[in-house]
């Protein structure tokens, strides 16, 4: 049913990025195709793979952006997918009942088998989330791996998206947003996490944290004001005789 | 956004004949038209062909044709089930009132009235689907229904002209449904535009990014060299370089001329009217076409604003 789930869910699962600590390294998105084109929604097919001109589907984008001028300046590395918004018109515009929203977690997902490829899905997301399988003839998205955080077979550690498995920043965050005691609830309200776009009122589960304040005042970064002198030279020893040498 | 030609083709013939299907199940029963077993086989025809072809062209760009049975079933929420739903259920009537017509020799006021209820319903749908998406703002408003109602009520009207004239079939009545059709339909296109051109941008770069607090946000870098899915079907930019261009091809081949060719065709009833009303169909229609086009071609898509767009 393509008609949202009523809010009896209590459980929003999702992600948090915080935008301080992404280096851009786009581990994250490599890691995303690596695990999902053989997971759920799999395979994530690519158009002229290795050709000249090479196209496919990923479910997780880093792009990069620059906010701000001159010495206030910043360069922001900026992951989006898929952010399981309470409010999708991605799956209430979906004809075939193809596309829904879980009412146990909150996840988006795409039933293959019922889609018929007419892509308004991918056109009622504002964030770009769907990615259209050419290969296939089917919308794909990502799935919050619901295939490794529900999975016995793994280790503990590992029931979490790929995504934050394998960020080396650890700057992805995994949780129930729903849940005001989580974790990710806490990193949320401490740091100010934010919803993008919220002017189009799809209340995207998943939250950005912005950048700190730059450090830019003398002695706000732990060090010392002004380096230490290299050579502690006592009136009349040794050294001070060299520094008066090497001085002249 | 990316203009798919099945759905333009689609679009511009079915809303030609749900119009022209809708006058004809008004009109017919109150004796305005041509009586003749010919007259309906050809007018009901034309509809329906339109109108089936049209749905046919709507399926070329699913990514899987064979399933399309299946939108009909999320009527409660989407606009293109609603659309799929409207479309099937009005084929009951129309083809009803069309068989009793041609066959029978009667234009029942009950079915044309049904018929006529569906295919204004079902055109409404079809502009609800744009209409209802709000990471499009210059599809998310209220002058996209009421344009696509003008213009399938102006094509209809001067499709159905066009026929009455073949008949040789006087039709004051007629020539001035398709003169007012199309004024309404100019007039409204104008505001649509107007609307679109004099409207802030709902989402910035700033908004998309929540960035805005450091300062003005601009792309660095973007995630992929080379193009994507998004980018083929959002980012479209050939049409809209030619924008202004189109913009007045669409206004004179769509609107300003079959608009004076209808009047010439109200005020004469010789030669030079049924000529006027024979030209004026088929030009509103590719006029049409290239509105359709534009339609798409000038919309915004939010995704943009993470891929450089300055505003959305």
């Amino acid at each position: 049913m393509t008609s949202l789930p009523q809010p009896a869910m209590g459980k929003k699962l999702g992600l948090v990025i915080d935008l301080d600590i992404c280096v851009g390294c786009h581990a994250c998105a490599v890691n995303c195709k690596e695990w999902n084109t053989g997971g759920h929604a799999a395979p994530l097919t690519d158009r002229d793979p290795y050709g000249s001109d090479p196209a496919g589907v990923w479910f997780n984008r880093i792009h990069s952006f620059e906010a701000g001028d001159g010495a206030a300046g910043r360069t922001v590395h900026f992951p989006k997918s898929c952010l399981h918004c309470e409010q999708p018109a991605c799956v209430e515009v979906c004809p075939t009942g193809a596309s829904y929203k879980r009412s146990e977690d909150g996840i988006v997902l795409v039933n293959e088998d019922l889609c018929i490829g007419c892509k308004l899905c991918s056109w009622a997301c504002p964030y770009g989330a769907r990615e259209y399988d050419w290969d296939q003839g089917v919308m794909k998205k990502c799935t919050l791996c619901i295939d490794r955080i529900y999975n016995e077979r793994l280790e503990v550690e590992e029931r979490v998206p790929a995504c934050v498995s394998t960020c080396p920043a650890s700057a992805r965050h995994f949780g129930d947003l729903g849940d005001p005691d989580s974790k990710v609830s806490a990193i949320v309200r401490e740091r100010g996490g934010y919803d993008l776009l919220p002017e189009l009122g799809y209340k995207p589960v998943n939250k950005y944290l912005p950048p700190r304040s730059p450090r830019t005042a003398v002695g706000s970064t732990g060090a010392a004001a002004s380096l230490a002198p290299v050579v502690k030279a006592e009136p009349g020893g040794f050294l001070h005789w060299i520094d008066r040498i090497l001085s002249r | 956004m990316h203009p798919a030609l099945s759905v333009i083709a689609f679009t511009t013939a079915s809303g030609a004949g749900y119009g022209l299907l809708a006058f004809l199940g008004l009109l017919a029963p109150m004796g305005w038209l041509p009586g003749s077993t010919g007259f309906a086989l050809l007018a009901t025809g034309l509809a329906l062909a339109a109108i089936a072809g049209g749905l046919l062209s709507s399926t070329l760009h699913l990514g899987h044709p064979e399933r399309a049975w299946r939108a009909l079933s999320q009527w409660r929420s989407s606009w293109l089930s609603r659309e799929g739903l409207a479309a099937v259920l009005t084929f009951v009537p129309a083809g009803l009132f069309a068989a009793a017509w041609v066959f029978g020799g009667v234009a029942s006021a009950l079915l044309g009235l049904l018929a006529a209820v569906g295919a204004v319903a079902t055109v409404y749908c079809t502009a609800m689907i744009y209409a209802s998406l709000k990471p499009v703002q210059r599809w998310h408003n209220g002058w996209v229904a009421p344009n696509y109602l003008a213009m399938a009520a102006m094509t209809g009207a001067l499709w159905l002209h066009l026929l009455c004239r073949l008949f040789a079939f006087p039709a004051p009545a007629v020539a001035l449904l398709a003169v007012v059709a199309t004024a309404c339909a100019l007039a409204l296109k104008l505001g649509y535009w107007r609307f679109i051109d004099t409207t802030a941008a709902a989402s910035t770069p700033e908004s998309a990014t929540g960035l805005g607090r450091i300062g003005k946000v601009r792309l660095l870098e973007a995630p992929h060299t080379s193009e994507n899915y998004l980018l083929e079907e959002m980012g479209f930019r050939i049409a809209r370089k030619h924008a202004a261009r189109l913009r007045v091809i669409a206004l004179v081949a769509g609107f300003a001329v079959p608009l004076l060719l209808a009047l010439l065709a109200l005020l004469s009833d010789g030669l030079a009217g049924a000529l006027a009303a024979v030209l004026a169909a088929p030009i509103a229609t590719a006029g049409v076409l290239v509105e359709r086009w534009l339609f798409f071609a000038e919309a915004r898509h939010t995704v943009m604003l993470y891929y450089g767009a300055a505003a959305a």
